[in-house]
């Protein structure tokens, strides 16, 4: 079934490469654009597309009504914070004149995306915004059912409380446990900010509680910065296990809460697993992901290489040197956006200049960030523009990273109100 | 409308396709991820839409210099080239 779905897509696209269609706006038709995924990347996009050229008939495909954000969702693990703060839905989106299907995409061809209902819905371009999936067949012992033990609340919602519930109900001088992956996954700084709020959490209400992670790498983004943080705000509470030292996780035991490494076991209270990921899966259904799980783009379009006429944006994309980030993702949405309504009326694209800002708390009034400045390079892919860039300054004083935490806070104010207010 | 005309003389390789479609220029699209479009957002970080193009030129150029203190418009300032700035200030200046 996979199989031929697949054949039947490359026959598609062979034979829509060899008729050269005309773009369709020099056809006289309104050009249909297709977006599926209703995240940060998918909404942007879709209203980006609006503004860019109104002509363009914009159909977002999003299966939930409400929008849940992870971004900041580490603090409503840390209990400094309600879910419902980070929840958002497609009204705003609707009323710029994107028509929002509300189902499930389950099939896509060279022409059209087929959903759950079995209507059809014929595109010019598809932009796909899939985000991340678990890879629930890379960690032994971690599966759905693991889940609702050790949970991942890498996508936020119901496994974000759950981790918060978890936490509140544990006992005072309890040991929780977090597993990082490898390179690539959403938020490189995201398990870091994670444990740091736990930890002010654990400060601040079980003081003798322990906070271990067990990291799969060596190094992780902003890493001198939290753990100057961690010195000076959580000493003796959190201990960070790198690769080196036996930190990566090869198997758990749901059963028992329990994370195995070559080095050891170790049972916690609570267990939050960070899982290996990969691209959403409707990027394996458009047949967009490469051997990596990942999807590769061209960088000043965000077409996918592997099948024309898709665009795939967001944290499903392989985007260089680009983090797979909310900013990241809304920065691409904008240029990818551009770039279809320029191939749409036959127009060459112009090469694209890319921002990405993420800011981490490691405390509630303090924050720390990295930006970045990113162009296509010779080599065809996202890279930093040198000279540019870069962490916060070490050694800064405790109002710097006050006001960086107040604005982090504005950045999610921002970001959320152009991407659905 | 005069801004904008001086913009495109000044600096025609970047500025003719962005007058000519009023599509945002090289990187003029990322600011909005934290400084707002909509006046609805509070925020501390400046609003760009309408601002005056040079008093964007100036910022820049002294957050690249060091002259004015930044959390990250420094690192960012730095990524630009002085067309492109201009550019983009030009573009924000007319948008509404």
């Amino acid at each position: 079934m996979k199989a031929s779905r697949r054949d039947f897509l490359r026959l598609g696209v062979a034979a829509s490469t060899a008729l050269l269609p005309l773009p369709a706006l020099a056809q006289g038709a309104a050009p249909r654009v297709v977006v599926v995924g209703g995240g940060f990347a998918g909404a942007s996009c879709a209203r980006a597309l609006r503004q860019a050229d109104a002509r363009i008939a914009v159909t977002l495909v999003e299966a939930n009504a409400t929008f849940t954000a992870c971004p900041f969702s580490n603090a409503v693990i840390g209990g400094l914070r309600e879910l419902s703060a980070q929840q958002f839905t497609y009204e705003r989106v609707a009323a710029d004149g994107v028509v929002v299907a509300r189902a499930m995409a389950t099939a896509v061809d060279a022409r059209s995306v087929t959903l759950a209902d079995g209507a059809h819905l014929p595109y010019d371009r598809l932009v796909l915004g899939p985000g991340i999936d678990i890879r629930w067949d890379a960690l032994p012992g971690y599966d759905e059912a693991a889940a609702a033990q050790m949970p991942h609340a890498w996508r936020a919602g119901e496994q974000t409380l759950l981790l918060r519930r978890q936490l509140e109900a544990m006992d005072d001088g309890g040991l929780v446990v977090i597993s990082a992956p490898a390179n690539p996954f959403r938020c490189p700084p995201g398990p870091y900010e994670r444990a740091s709020l736990i930890a002010h959490y654990l400060k601040t209400k079980k003081p003798k509680s322990k906070l271990m992670i067990l990291d799969a790498k060596d190094a992780f983004s902003k890493q001198r910065l939290f753990q100057a943080a961690w010195a000076e705000l959580y000493p003796g509470l959190l201990e960070w296990v790198p690769l080196s030292k036996g930190g990566a996780v090869t198997s758990v035991d749901a059963a028992t809460r329990t994370l195995i490494t070559d080095f050891g076991r170790h049972q916690a209270k609570v267990a939050n697993v960070i899982p290996p990921q990969k691209a959403g899966r409707i990027a394996d259904v458009a047949g967009v992901a490469d051997g990596t799980g990942w999807c590769p783009i061209d960088p000043v379009t965000f077409e996918s290489k592997l099948q024309p006429r898709i665009h795939v944006i967001g944290d499903a994309a392989i985007a260089g040197a680009m983090p797979k980030s909310a900013f990241a993702a809304n920065s691409q949405a904008k240029t990818c956006a551009a770039a279809v309504a320029r191939l749409l009326t036959g127009a060459t694209p112009s090469a694209p200049k890319l921002i990405n800002t993420c800011y981490s708390l490691v405390a509630p009034d303090y924050g720390i960030s990295v930006a970045g400045v990113y162009q296509p390079s010779a080599s065809g892919q996202l890279a930093e523009v040198p000279g540019a860039g870069g962490v916060s300054p070490t050694g800064a004083p405790r109002a710097t990273r006050a006001a960086e935490a107040l604005l982090a806070e504005a950045w999610f104010r921002t970001i959320t109100d152009e991407t659905f207010g | 409308m005069g801004r904008t005309l001086a913009a495109a003389i000044g600096l025609a390789s970047i500025a003719a396709a962005t007058v000519a479609s009023a599509e945002p220029p090289a990187g003029a699209a990322s600011c909005s991820g934290c400084h707002p479009a909509s006046t609805r957002v509070t925020s501390s970080v400046p609003r760009l839409v309408g601002r005056d193009q040079a008093a964007i030129v100036k910022a820049m150029q002294d957050f690249r210099s060091g002259q004015r203190a930044a959390t990250v418009m420094d690192r960012i300032a730095k990524g630009f080239t002085d067309e492109e700035v201009q550019a983009i200030a030009a573009w924000y200046a007319t948008q509404k």
